[in-house]
């Protein structure tokens, strides 16, 4: 089924019955569609407002991922969240949507400065489980009229409605970047090399370790003139923490879709203090690779093995990648506290009283 | 402006319910004697005030936690109060309420350079947020003018914004997790030192919800390193459009300054004679600062002068020295104070499009004539977050009910050009009964069941952000909740353009 506007959405979710699954691009749906009925976003399509000079795009959620990023490029823009592709390590031919990105709250490696893709949503349009349709936040900047609705939408993973429409911040892009490698270091030098850099003024926006290749990355962006100096300058301030030398023109996309992990078997996202980083991949069963100066790890594990038994730390680790038997066993998202469950509960069960969303969740 | 009627079945039972909450409190944190509930009557929206029936300090969450539950149990409303220096009316309280107070919940409980993080009683000023990292070379970003008093709950709250949230953010975007007691005294964890829980973001909930939800007793905030140096310049137009599309240009340029402020000839001149910062005399000035090394601001300060100078600028003062900054600053700081020097004064804050600049600001100027009451502008331009200050004579019969009137009609106009009601203040009693011209009767059910979620009998702070006839048959326990709230006449409202 794929309404062609919000309209139509509207009344086709009033008269649904049973279970009801969205689709977007077809990239990061955990599982397999449940049964029921499929509904696509690929008719609520297309940039419906662009202002490069007010930072502000305005597009329907089953936009692809890629034409929003092809308008933007042209204008020397991006989305300043680097939105992270799950089509890679889930081996998926579909195209990421801006729908699909929201509802999963996708942040990539400048996530550490730039925010996460919650925070650069400006608005939201939800079709409910009621068939309602919900306006939250709008185009602009500030604004604090209301409970934040916006939030509530990003990262809701379809348990809420369909969103139609979303409205980002956009970034102006950089004209230059540089990353900053060293090489053999431990996971414990690594992290805490990242956590030197993070801690500068030098506006590090990426900072990744990858044991395979025994790497380790910091990017620079900016000037031409700014990246050269910042590069010299931090060079010389993590001069207790390895050898480093100057890397131009990196593909930080590898480090964003975690590419060197693509394949088959159980992947699991964790987010942690990067503190806590070093003493968990120590006991990680399988390959691992650090984002977020090691505040984000990629870990492989055994097939049907939760990963969650192993953290004794604060952190929240979610199933990427795996078969329906074990998604349905272990549970994609990391179990929360009896309070913060309840009251997730609630808010599906008023957004959903039907219920129709609930085999997202 | 209407608040509710006192609830005829709490102020008779006030003893019982005083002496319930000493049972839990140390002597020195409740207040229920008139003369000391004064100062709690009114928050910085000066012009309502009501004095509540108790005033509660609390010094722990166990204690906020055990006042809640007596509340709740009691069915007493409770408002919940920062500094005090909400400009929307945030923390008015009603003759039947609880005010809690949470100033004196002011502790550094973990400072974390590593992880770039602090958590802190949110009693804690804003400013000394700042105070406790800086000799570690770091900062807390959102910066609201009141940060000296302003507290961290009061920030949460409403979301609090300030000069520098081009570059970094507001509230929300450097909020990592909280403490909050619900109103039945439930205490919840939300987030922490890890960032992006999966799952439902109900700390984007809490942020910006203006104590609806819960009590937040204790943030971990986002650190940020400080940046080596900043300089601005000061540039002057003898149009409000021309400075307008200056702002839109140096955004459209790729360059990002931390911070765009803008102020019109009435407010040049005002700070000019209160401060003598040597403003020029002209239609309107900006203020444009980039952070970085020296050799990365002096790049920046001759990209924005380039594209500054193709307007025709009558002024353009790069700063060369601290000295200079902090005089280019002056006037910006002072421009409420001298304001407040002249006349009686409504601060708005509607947020519209960075590109609809020069279309508003003529709008006010219309509607300033029209109503016969002077406009000063002095906002965050880069964000597109206006600050329109509406002169009035307090002493003048129908003067302060002219302004309001002009008011709504201002924040009308940032709706229809996509823009909404209040960026960095927040709702409060004073924009209340607006809510309606931005949202349609569906948006703000979809808003109210999450309260329904979070205070199911409505005492938190009610009677704020919600128009009244919308939430009535919720705050009053009346019928049933209808799946969307259409009081009659409610649907005729105007619609805003936004997306």
């Amino acid at each position: 089924m794929r309404p062609e506007s919000e309209a139509e959405l509207a009344d086709v979710l009033r008269s649904a019955e049973g279970s009801v699954a969205i689709r977007g691009g077809r990239t990061r749906a955990p599982a397999e569609l449940p049964e029921g009925l499929v509904i696509s976003t690929a008719g609520l399509s297309g940039i419906r407002l662009y202002e490069p000079g007010a930072l502000t795009l305005v597009a329907g959620a089953g936009t692809p991922l890629a034409e929003i990023e092809a308008a933007l490029t042209a204008e020397g823009q991006r989305l300043a969240f680097e939105p992270w592709d799950a089509s890679v390590v889930l081996g998926r031919s579909g195209r990421s949507t801006l729908g699909g990105v929201i509802a999963t709250n996708a942040s990539g490696p400048r996530r550490i400065v730039a925010g996460a893709a919650r925070d650069a949503a400006l608005g939201v349009r939800l079709v409910d489980g009621a068939g309602e349709v919900i306006r939250a936040g709008g185009r602009v900047m500030k604004n604090v009229t209301g409970v934040d609705l916006v939030r509530l939408a990003c990262g809701s993973r379809g348990t809420l409605g369909v969103i139609t429409e979303v409205s980002l911040k956009t970034q102006p892009g950089p004209a230059d970047a540089a990353t900053l490698v060293a090489e053999g270091l431990s996971p414990g030098a690594a992290v805490a090399a990242m956590q030197a850099a993070l801690g500068t003024a030098f506006e590090v926006n990426g900072a990744a370790h990858d044991p395979a290749r025994g790497e380790t990355a910091l990017r620079l962006e900016g000037s031409a003139l700014s990246v050269e100096l910042r590069a010299e300058r931090l060079t010389k301030a993590l001069a207790g923490h390895g050898d480093w030398h100057v890397e131009r023109g990196r593909d930080w996309a590898r480090v964003r879709d975690a590419a060197d992990l693509a394949g088959s078997g159980d992947l699991w996202r964790i987010s942690v203090r990067s503190s806590d980083a070093a003493d968990l991949v120590a006991l990680l069963p399988g390959r691992w690779l650090m984002d977020w100066g090691g505040g984000l790890i990629w870990a492989e594990a055994p097939a049907g093995t939760d990963l969650r038994q192993l953290m004794s730390c604060a952190g929240h680790a979610t199933l990427v990648r795996a078969t329906p038997e074990t998604h349905g066993r272990l549970g994609t998202l990391h179990p929360e506290s009896a309070g913060v469950q309840r009251l997730s509960d609630g808010i599906a069960a008023r957004f959903d009283p039907r219920g129709l969303f609930r085999s997202a969740a | 402006m209407d608040m509710p009627s006192p609830d005829p079945r709490i102020l008779p039972r006030r003893d019982e319910i005083i002496r319930r909450l000493a049972g839990v409190l140390p002597e020195d944190a409740l207040i229920h004697r008139a003369a000391e509930l004064k100062p709690y009557e009114c928050d910085a929206l000066t012009a309502y005030a009501c004095p509540p029936m108790a005033v509660v300090l609390p010094s722990s969450t166990e204690e906020v936690s055990a006042v809640l539950r007596i509340c709740h149990d009691e069915g007493v409303p409770v408002v919940p109060r920062g500094a005090g220096t909400s400009l929307a009316g945030g923390a008015l309280p009603t003759a039947d309420c609880v005010i809690l107070g949470v100033a004196r919940l002011t502790g550094v409980l973990e400072t974390n350079f590593a992880d770039r993080y602090i958590r802190v009683g949110t009693g804690r000023t804003n400013l000394s947020v700042t105070g406790a990292v800086e000799g570690d070379g770091f900062f807390y970003a959102p910066d609201p003018s009141s940060q000296l008093a302003c507290s961290i709950a009061g920030n949460i709250a409403m979301n609090a914004g300030g000069a520098h949230c081009l570059k970094y953010g507001v509230t929300t975007n450097n909020l990592m997790g909280v403490t909050l007691v619900l109103m039945d005294g439930e205490v919840v964890e939300i987030g922490g030192g890890h960032m992006d829980a999966p799952g439902l973001d109900l700390l984007g909930l809490v942020c910006g919800s203006e104590g609806q939800l819960g009590v937040v007793t204790e943030a971990t905030l986002r650190i940020l390193p400080k940046p080596e140096g900043a300089r601005p310049v000061l540039i002057g137009y003898d149009s409000l459009e021309t400075a307008g599309q200056c702002v839109s240009d140096i955004i459209r340029s790729g360059i990002l300054p931390v911070a765009i402020e803008f102020m019109d000839r009435p407010c040049i001149r005002a700070t000019e004679a209160f401060a003598g910062a040597g403003y020029p005399d002209c239609a309107a000035l900006l203020i444009v600062e980039v952070e970085g090394s020296d050799p990365e601001i002096e790049e920046q300060l001759g990209q924005i002068t380039e594209i500054a100078r193709r307007l025709d600028p009558v002024e353009l003062r790069v700063s060369q020295s601290a000295e200079e900054s902090a005089r280019i600053w002056l006037g910006r700081k002072s421009a409420f104070g001298a304001m407040g020097q002249i006349n009686d004064y409504i601060c708005l804050d509607g947020t519209i499009p960075v590109t609809e600049l020069p279309r508003v600001l003529g709008r006010i100027e219309e509607l300033s004539e029209e109503y016969g009451l002077g406009v000063a502008n002095v906002f965050h331009a880069g964000d597109g977050n206006m600050h329109p200050l509406i002169l009035f004579n307090a002493n003048k019969e129908g003067d302060l009910e002219k302004a309001e009137a002009l008011g709504a009609e201002i924040l009308k106009t940032c709706v229809e050009v996509g823009g909404c009601l209040s960026g960095e203040h927040g709702i409060g009693v004073e924009k209340r009964d607006l809510m309606s011209v931005q949202y349609d009767p569906a948006d703000l059910e979809a808003q109210m069941r999450v309260k329904d979620v979070f205070d199911p009998k409505w005492l938190l702070n009610p009677a704020k952000v919600f128009p009244l006839e919308v939430s009535r048959s919720r705050r009053t326990g009346e019928g049933l909740r209808p799946a969307a709230v259409q009081p009659p006449g409610y649907l005729e409202t105007q619609r805003g353009t936004g997306s």
